[in-house]
């Protein structure tokens, strides 16, 4: 199976004229890789992610899951947002649970309470998993979030800028779980995550594509990350292969073309 | 000081120590206790566990005497608020000559509350039972606008269709005074008690409908997403996504429009006759008891008081579960 993605095109026409965000994109994601999408704002990372979602339609072009055409949201994908999205009335476990039984009602309540709690347990946050996202930290609420995702055992991951929002500390624990999640016994095959971190996209990306802004094609470029994991991201910081692959992207990021 | 009191005190400080006592003011007694601690220590008289103890005492102490500073501020100028209000009564009733004056009132509502309850022919029917049967209205016409516009106001608020549908006829018919409905629904029920139900139906309506629909409307785009990334079926999004954000303001309608029913009901039962504390203001005037009419103002409004502080908690209870 593989994400295919054809001849893109999505305008917006707002009031400030038409903004022509996604401009023929061409894209195969093979199983197994972590592709980051990376870009300056505008750029239309994440358009192309709620696109691949199921969020919005495309105005041209096609996007399938192995050979299934994208119209819609399905269980085969499932999203982190940038803004955690947890529904603030219920706690922790519930978030989880709701999302898995509309998501997959073909599991049964046992399976969907099993996977729940499986889930929730490799995201360390069982003992709290009767508190609202209001009573837990932000590290907890974007942990909860994708223990959400994994939970619905999507063939694609698809993450919109998920460790923005948070301190340092607790985006490199998040990054490192995230990998262990992927790489662990999960269903999910594909990651597509979109950045605007350049050290985030090399540590955890195979591929990474760099998206430019208008009136260029949308591809600028797309960067293989051929760094042996696991990867330790104090390791990574003198290996010569990392600092290559970061000052490309760096270089590219800067370039007028994209900015 | 005798060594019970002493252990007692001891205790009270430990509790507070292990965070037995965690609410917030006990969490705010340690932080005072600590800082007096630290200033009293150098005298050196005490074991520091008692100084504190005594900080504990006297910042509680302190606490009471600015807590009932406060309310004595409070519902001190409250008191000449009204005080200045009932000179001003006092005037315009002895100038006018037939008004009755605040003394009147407190005369007369002392003998209504009397026989709040009676049921005696000669005298009419207790102040009481009157408001409970304009209450029992109140309730009915509210409560069926609730179980309606609480639908449709999801209904508009959560599609553009029906928003577009619905809204224009809405807002037509939202500014028609409640009781220009009254000879209709006489005319569908032939009993004017069930008509005046009706009028207080459609009075409680527009708010609930405006409101419910307002904050359907205001579903966070992050939480459709998510309920659109997940596959929520309509119960489920309904139940988890829709409902819960539209609450608040459902709740804001629902105060609103029991409040102006409570307005309204008066006016109605001035028209339907029969029962309930607007027909009593109209009898009371009719036999010339204007006492009875005062009187029965300042009842109407301590009860149009006690709803809304009713809903003001209802809301604060349901927002805290959030």
């Amino acid at each position: 199976m593989a994400l295919e993605i054809n001849n893109l095109y999505r305008t917006f026409h707002g009031k400030a004229g038409d903004q022509h965000v996604l401009r023929g994109l061409d894209l195969t994601i093979e199983p197994g890789q972590f592709v980051a999408v990376i870009g300056h704002s505008g750029c239309g990372k994440s358009t192309l992610l709620n696109l691949i979602a199921g969020l919005d339609q495309p105005d041209h072009g096609s996007i399938s899951l192995d050979g299934r055409a994208v119209d819609g949201p399905g269980p085969d994908r499932a999203v982190v947002f940038q803004n955690f999205s947890l529904l603030p009335r219920m706690n922790l476990l519930w978030n989880v649970r709701t999302a898995v039984l509309a998501s997959r009602p073909e599991w049964g309540r046992v399976q969907v309470w099993a996977d729940s709690e499986y889930c929730l347990r490799r995201a360390g946050l069982w003992e709290h998993r009767f508190k609202k996202p209001a009573q837990v930290s932000g590290g907890m609420k974007q942990r909860a979030a994708v223990a959400r995702a994994f939970a619905v055992q999507p063939r694609v991951l698809l993450l919109d800028e998920p460790f923005g929002a948070l301190d340092a500390l607790t985006r490199a624990t998040l990054q490192d779980e995230l990998i262990a999640l992927w790489s662990g016994d999960s269903e999910t095959e594909i990651v597509v995550m979109v950045t605007h971190a350049v050290d985030e996209a090399v540590l955890l990306a195979d591929r990474i594509v760099v998206l430019g802004n208008p009136p260029g094609p949308s591809i600028v470029d797309i960067i293989d990350v051929d760094l042996p994991r696991p990867r330790d991201r104090r390791a990574l910081v003198g290996d010569p292969a990392y600092r290559r692959v970061h000052d490309d992207l760096l270089e590219l990021l800067e370039a007028p073309q994209v900015a | 000081m005798t060594p019970t009191v002493l252990s007692r005190r001891i205790k009270e400080t430990n509790d507070n120590a292990d965070g037995h006592a965690a609410t917030p003011a006990a969490i705010s007694y340690g932080a005072d206790a600590h800082s007096d601690a630290l200033s009293v220590a150098p005298g050196g008289v005490m074991t520091p566990t008692v100084m504190s103890v005594h900080a504990v005492d006297r910042s509680r102490k302190r606490r009471t005497v600015k807590a009932l500073l406060s309310v004595a501020s409070t519902s001190g100028w409250a008191l000449i608020g009204f005080a200045l209000f009932g000179v001003a009564w006092q005037i315009v009733a002895v100038r006018a000559g037939r008004v009755p004056t605040p003394g009147d009132t407190f005369n007369e509502l002392q003998t209504l509350l009397g026989r709040s309850f009676s049921t005696s022919t000669t005298h009419g029917t207790g102040i009481g039972l009157q408001l409970w049967s304009s209450l029992g209205r109140v309730f009915q016409g509210f409560g069926l606008a609730a179980l309606f516009g609480v639908p449709i106001g999801l209904l508009i608020g959560s599609s553009k269709r029906g928003w577009k549908m619905f809204n224009p006829l809405v807002q037509l018919l939202r500014p028609v005074s409640p009781l220009a409905w009254f000879p209709i629904w006489l005319v569908v029920f032939k009993d004017a008690p069930k008509a005046a139900v009706f009028v207080i139906f459609i009075t409680a309506l527009w708010p609930i409908v405006l409101n419910t629909a307002a904050g359907a409307q205001s579903v966070p785009l992050d939480h459709r997403n998510v309920a659109r990334v997940f596959r929520f079926g309509r119960f489920a999004y309904l139940r988890h996504v829709l409902v819960p954000n539209a609450l608040p303001s459902i709740l804001i309608g629902l105060r609103t429009s029991m409040g102006v029913a409570w307005m309204v009901i008066v006016a109605v039962e001035m028209l339907s006759g029969g029962h309930g504390i607007g027909f009593y203001v109209w009898d009371a005037y009719n036999a010339s008891n204007l006492a009875g009419v005062t009187s029965a103002i300042v009842l109407i409004g301590i009860v149009g008081l006690a709803l809304d502080a009713g809903f003001v908690r209802l809301g604060r209870a349901l927002a805290i579960e959030a």
